[in-house]
């Protein structure tokens, strides 16, 4: 899931201090379930932020509502519900839904009410972690299933580094050498051979180093 | 300046019980403030941030939550949730520039005990000296 952080609420009071009627807009899609912007967080974030107005003399109006999901145009769509009803929109999405209703909403105001942070999973309640980068050219397959490009600080294509000790990244003791887990890992199921060739130098154009990335499937276009 | 907080508590069925069945006349008459009002739960763990911040929306100056006892609460982890969900509303609070002893945990032994009476006093005086809360604001 795309895992997010909700912004400090002074920030997001100081975003909308030019609006008196704001569509706090959640998402029922990765944000919910990281517990960052879905419809509790709605809730708690629509009584800040009055509050926090309050708090500064201000008077606003909080309509709050949540969206299957920002991602797509037959969601977004769903706004039309609301026309006329706010003057800027609040959007707990991750950035993709953000840049979604201004795409799809050239007139609208939209802020971001959460910082999104990166791609990853739950392993215990209340913790998320890194685990893929979307790199574009996944070799998952030749390490194990553990990503070098994403859970090693280098993304190093051949590692480990120098900087790993008794399977610890240099840059923190709580960070695990992704490298060292993947030798490891190998090992354990007798598949070492997948890393004995030298990986090459990586093409990084398709991580976004080419420039935004589309993806077409001529088979379900119209 | 004269002023008599709103202070509401959030306590669960089993540690409000007694205080709630007694007379109506047993908590003040052991000094429990006027101030402060009761809404009891089935389980603080069933307490949302919130609920806690529409409190402060609707005109309280303190919120504060009575759970059972860390290790002893009826639905096992109930009270523990409550106290993490305290500290996100002190968090918020200071996101707000507002005094996080605003919001206060208790864990306490079930029924009417003098401990649940000298945490509402103790409430009492600490929001009677922070004064009427910043989000009674005026609104231009």
């Amino acid at each position: 899931m795309i895992v997010a952080n909700r912004k400090p609420v002074s920030e997001i009071v100081d975003m909308i201090k030019d609006h008196e009627r704001v569509l706090l807009l959640g998402c029922k899609g990765c944000v919910s379930v990281c517990s960052a912007g879905g419809e509790r967080e709605v809730e708690i974030l629509a009584s800040l932020l009055k509050l926090g107005c309050q708090k500064e003399g201000k008077k606003i109006e909080v309509i709050e509502a949540s969206f299957v999901r920002q991602c797509d145009k037959e969601y977004i769509d769903g706004l039309d519900d609301f026309d006329g009803k706010y003057d800027a929109i609040v959007s707990m999405a991750c950035g993709v839904g953000v840049n979604f209703i201004a795409n799809l909403r050239p007139m609208t105001r939209v802020y971001p009410a959460v910082n999104t942070s990166f791609m990853g999973g739950s392993a215990e309640q209340g913790v998320w972690s890194e685990q893929c980068a979307g790199c574009g050219n996944c070799v998952l397959h030749l390490t194990g299933g553990l990503c070098p490009v994403a859970r090693c600080a280098k993304s190093l294509m051949n590692g480990p580094c120098g900087g790993s000790v008794g399977g610890v990244c240099e840059i923190d003791s709580d960070v695990t050498c992704i490298w060292q887990a993947i030798h490891d890992r190998l090992k354990r199921l007798d598949r070492m051979n997948d890393i004995l060739a030298i990986a090459p130098i990586r093409d990084w154009r398709p991580a976004g180093h080419g420039g935004p990335r589309k993806v077409q499937r001529d088979d379900l276009t119209i | 300046m004269d002023f008599t907080p709103d202070i509401q508590v959030f306590c669960c069925h089993y540690t409000s019980q007694q205080a709630c069945s007694e007379d109506s006349k047993v908590l003040p008459a052991e000094g429990f403030p006027a101030s402060v009002s009761i809404n009891r739960l089935p389980c603080t763990g069933k307490l949302e941030v919130s609920a806690l911040l529409k409190a402060f929306e609707n005109g309280a100056d303190g919120v504060y939550v009575v759970g059972c006892p860390v290790d002893k609460c009826h639905n096992v982890m109930g009270s523990q949730r409550a106290a993490k969900k305290v500290l996100a509303v002190k968090k918020a609070l200071e996101e707000l520039n507002v005094e996080p002893e605003r919001a206060e945990m208790f864990h306490l032994e079930r029924g009417l005990h003098p401990e649940f009476i000298a945490v509402a006093k103790r409430m009492d005086e600490q929001i009677s000296s922070l004064g009427p809360s910043p989000f009674k604001g005026e609104v231009l």
